[in-house]
């Protein structure tokens, strides 16, 4: 188990390394940008941005310079905002764009294999049909277009919730729909699919042979092996539900890190781009890293076996 | 003896998209106390299909007990409802599985597996709980029990496994065991310490078991008597002595041909040729005409009258006619 | 232990029903043990005689015909141009002279649905037809030649894996500033690492099955081994991933045009017109959102269905 979290922890910097680097490279490339000419008009953001990328010094210690402060969280100025740096927008956006990610992603799973589960049970049923029309539908139309829609109905229409910004839990109602449908979509067909495939295999047999009930069977035996599978994708819907806040979040007017980022690339405000996008990304490779630990105590295959295990 | 299982006219039917498979169709016989009955056959003739009837297990839909009865110690199993069975599932009745490869939960240590069924159906403390599974793992030959009982499955091998298996069927001392294939998915050396496991067991329990299989090398060693089962019918049965040393269906003596044996010495092998019918449309008559060496026309008009050769040893087949017996006598003098 | 009364199942024992003469040799007839269950077909037939058979993947797949045709002739149908500014004419709802309506800037929202179906069809087909030959040719390369190759390429491919793809993305487009092509460099930059994930794990399946090391070693070029055995069974998959490449490649062209990095306007993309839209709709000029929305989804709806039907006709395993 040891091994297994150091070769992930590994796997998790050389990542992060990447993003750093391809950012730093990517800015630096950029036609036009602050970093290749003095073209910055206020004084304050030039002072701001050289003191930050050291540009005076040759590129190789400024990628240094760049790696030091990345390590030590420091992830740079805004020329847009002089009096601001990347870290005060994340200090003020993130807490409530965290707390949208959490809420969406509770509700996502929990009612995702749900429904899943009952789809599975009730196979080819009126509840399967159901759910599983309802799960591609939740595939098929983008969040934008739901939180549109929702935003239309529920609040302008109806006005059974609010239709903007983030300010007490039945603000979250709409916001939190719309950036859930997707995954939890996903979800469900996921675990139907898997938990039809595990109700097949011997070991239920096996279990019912033993004269178990039903609820036992599915939820010691079956729910277990069926919710794997979940896991694995966990990593890739973290990162749909991430990128589904910038819209989100623009949409609802939600003062999260999401809109100062959608923000900060109309702007073309290149170094929040950059330290945001190295935040987000070593963030969300973190949230990996977890998922991948989570799977292998969920999953005894993958330990080591202990001395005197196999034979 | 005492007769702890009996299966009168047993019909089995799966609905699937391209019609109906007659699994089982009319299948008879009984099991005393005690002993070992094995169930003998090509695989799709129905024996496993018998079995997971016998524990209600068929998976409804798209299968169906349509007809028959199956009286396990004066109980219609038929007639009682899933939550009746599922206090003789276990309990009175135990299953063992063809591979114990996937038999076992993946994620679940060897230790909760065992005793689970055990709790599910006594009153018993996790202590004695314990107590009882460390029992089992001993008597199924697994060392270390103690330490294995906290371990996965995946860090057992395939004949572990199956001991394990066992061990899980028999923890609440169960009248009767099924075992459905129980060493086709082992190497042959493990075979054979499994099949001793078996004679073990039921020399100290006294339970009764019946054995699926298509081996008949693994009949030879533990069975007492024999059904073989073709197309969905058993059409012989008898000891083992009776089958092996005085086969009456030609089915029967072609599958004897068909393996290898120590007694007969010399013996060329001869395969059955051709496959068993489609059950969609099973014949009328007898399944075994279109493959049997002895097939006469009325074997393919009508399905052949149930002869009583002795006390143990039926056969279904029309050579059994005096009038078979007579063309026999007559084609072999030309 | 009497056992007669269990054969009374069968037939009562009756000698007027058995003639005396039906107790003479039958002819041999082998052929009727050997049944011939059904006529081969070949792979691909067979497959599409199951996809036909799922009703709701063939109606994905009319409408993704239908859609195609559309995004041809649509723009001709009507006498506006994509661009066509006409101020006066601003939030028309839909009549007889715009059939969908016009937009904020009096634009005509029929021919600039039709020629964002165009962007969004020529964007996820390209998409996926670039993933596809990297993926090929790499994971081929790496199932193929295995070990140390295998061991290296895949590491590489683990890492690209591990990036959060849309965030590289927009990084991307960014610095390369968004056209219809940095759109589609940027969103097959790390999405062929799929395809090739894809690809290796069903050349490594193959590769070991007995009739390619039959035809390996009768002397068969190697070219021809990959050409003739492992293409055609590794087709399946593939053709899903595909299948479902285009959708989420349309759906991130959306994406990205509403935080302002897709196609710029005037011209029109489903995502750009959605964006666009995005203030009308509280003013209940509801068509301006309406149909790119309703394409977008309709779309997206039509690949996924028929990425599972193709999934279920494809699968070997299936094959009954």
């Amino acid at each position: 188990m040891a091994r297994y979290i150091l070769k992930r922890l590994l796997m998790m910097i050389i990542t992060i390394w990447i993003i750093v680097t391809l950012t730093f490279v990517l800015m630096k490339a950029v036609p036009g940008s602050p970093f290749n000419e003095e073209r910055t008009t206020n004084e304050t953001v030039q002072a701001n941005l050289e003191a930050h990328y050291n540009l005076d010094e040759p590129y190789i210690v400024q990628y240094l310079l760049y790696l030091k402060s990345i390590v030590t969280f420091d992830f740079g100025p805004s020329i847009k905002q002089p009096t601001e740096t990347v870290n005060d927008l994340l200090g003020r956006g993130f807490p409530i764009s965290f707390e949208l990610g959490i809420v969406t992603i509770i509700v996502a799973v929990i009612s995702g294999i749900i429904l899943g589960i009952l789809a599975a049970l009730r196979h080819n049923g009126i509840i399967d049909y159901v759910a599983m029309s309802f799960a591609v539908l939740g595939i098929s139309i983008p969040n934008f277009v739901l939180a549109t829609l929702l935003i239309q109905k529920l609040a302008v229409d109806w006005g059974l919730f609010p239709p903007a910004t983030w300010s007490s839990p039945a603000h979250m109602v709409l916001p939190v729909i719309a950036l859930a449908t997707g995954p939890m979509a996903i979800i469900a067909r996921l675990t139907r699919s898997t938990m039809l495939e595990v109700l097949t295999q011997d070991y239920i047999k096996m279990a019912r042979a033993k004269g178990l009930s039903p609820w036992k069977i599915v939820f010691k035996h079956a729910l277990k092996n069926a919710l794997m599978p979940v896991v694995t994708i966990m990593g890739t819907l973290l990162a749909g539900i991430l990128t589904g806040t910038f819209v989100i979040e623009k949409i609802f007017a939600i003062p999260g890190m999401g809109r100062y980022f959608v923000e900060s690339i109309n702007q073309r405000d290149y170094p929040v781009i950059m330290g945001t996008t190295v935040f987000y990304s070593a963030f969300l490779i973190f949230m990996l890293f977890l998922v991948d630990i989570a799977y292998g105590i969920l999953d005894p295959r993958i330990k080591i076996h202990k001395k005197g295990g196999g034979e | 003896m005492e007769k702890i299982l009996e299966v009168n006219d047993l019909h089995v039917t799966f609905t699937t998209y391209g019609g109906t498979v007659k699994a089982v169709r009319g299948v008879n016989f009984h099991l005393n106390k005690g002993e070992t009955l094995a169930i003998v056959g090509e695989s799709g003739c129905g024996k496993s299909v018998t079995s997971n009837a016998i524990m209600r297990l068929i998976p409804d839909p798209p299968g169906k007990i349509s007809n028959g009865s199956i009286i396990f110690n004066g109980k219609d199993l038929t007639k009682l409802t899933e939550k009746e069975m599922r206090q003789i599932r276990g309990v009175d009745i135990s299953m063992i599985f063809q591979d114990p490869m996937t038999a076992l939960n993946p994620t679940l240590t060897i230790g909760s597996q065992l005793i689970e069924g055990l709790r599910q159906h006594h009153k018993i403390s996790s202590e004695n709980a314990k107590k009882k599974a460390l029992e089992m793992m001993d008597l199924v030959g697994i060392p270390n029990p103690e330490v294995r009982l906290k371990q996965y499955p995946h860090q057992f091998s395939g004949g572990m496994r199956q001991r394990i298996v066992i061990a899980i069927a028999l923890i609440c001392e169960p009248e009767l065991l099924i075992a459905d294939e129980p060493t086709t998915a082992l190497d042959v050396t493990i075979q054979a310490q499994i099949l001793e496991l078996f004679e073990k067991i039921q020399e100290r329990t006294g339970v009764s078991i019946i054995l699926i299989t298509h081996d008949l090398g693994v009949v030879a060693k533990i069975a007492d008597r024999i059904a073989v089962m073709y197309a969905g019918k058993i059409i012989e049965v008898g000891t083992k002595r009776e089958i092996f040393y005085e086969p009456e269906h030609p089915y029967t003596q072609g599958l004897l041909k068909s393996v290898p044996r120590l007694d007969l010495k010399g013996e060329k092998l001869t395969p059955i040729d051709g496959t068993p019918p489609d059950l969609f449309s099973p014949p009328t008559g007898c399944p075994f005409t279109a493959r049997c060496p002895f097939a006469m026309e009325v074997c393919d008009k009508v399905y052949p009258f149930h002869s009583e050769l002795s006390d143990t040893h039926h056969v279904e087949c029309w050579l059994q006619d005096e009038r078979a017996k007579q063309l026999l006598a007559t084609s072999a003098t030309k | 232990m009497k056992l007669a009364s269990e054969g009374k199942a069968n037939h009562s024992p009756s000698s007027t029903e058995v003639q005396d003469d039906w107790f003479k040799w039958k002819e041999k007839d082998l052929g009727a043990a050997e049944s011939v269950a059904r006529p081969s077909l070949s792979y691909w037939q067979d497959a599409w005689k199951r996809l036909m058979k799922n009703k709701l993947a063939m109606a994905g797949l009319i409408f993704l015909f239908l859609l195609t045709v559309m995004a041809i002739i649509g723009p001709m149908l009507s006498p506006y141009k994509v661009d066509g500014n006409d101020l006066p004419n601003q939030f028309l709802p839909p009549s007889g002279d715009h059939w969908f309506g016009t937009d904020s800037l009096g634009r005509d929202v029929f021919t600039r649905t039709w020629y964002g179906a165009r962007i969004s069809l020529f964007v996820g087909l390209m998409a996926a037809l670039i993933d596809f030959f990297v993926g090929v040719v790499y994971g081929g390369i790496s199932g193929y030649k295995g070990g140390r190759t295998d061991n290296i390429m895949m590491r590489i491919v683990e890492v690209l894996y591990g990036l959060p793809y849309l965030l590289v993305v927009i990084l991307l487009l960014v610095v390369l500033g968004p056209s219809l092509t940095t759109i589609i460099v940027a969103l097959t930059v790390t999405g062929w690492v799929g395809m090739a994930r894809i690809v290796r794990g069903q050349v490594l399946q193959i590769k070991n099955y007995e009739f390619v090391l039959a035809s390996k070693s009768f002397g068969t070029k190697t070219k021809r081994i990959i050409r003739k055995n492992l293409l055609p069974n590794t087709m399946g998959p593939i053709i899903v991933q595909m299948t479902l490449t285009v959708p989420s490649a349309i759906f991130a062209e959306a994406f990205l045009s509403f935080l302002g990095l897709g196609i710029q306007s005037p011209f029109a993309s489903w995502g750009v017109m959605a964006n666009d839209a995005l203030g009308a709709i509280l003013s209940g000029y509801w068509w301006t959102l309406f149909f790119p929305a309703f394409f977008i989804s309709f779309t997206m709806f039509a690949f996924n269905v028929l990425g599972d039907g193709l999934q279920d006709a494809l699968d070997p395993k299936l094959r009954k």
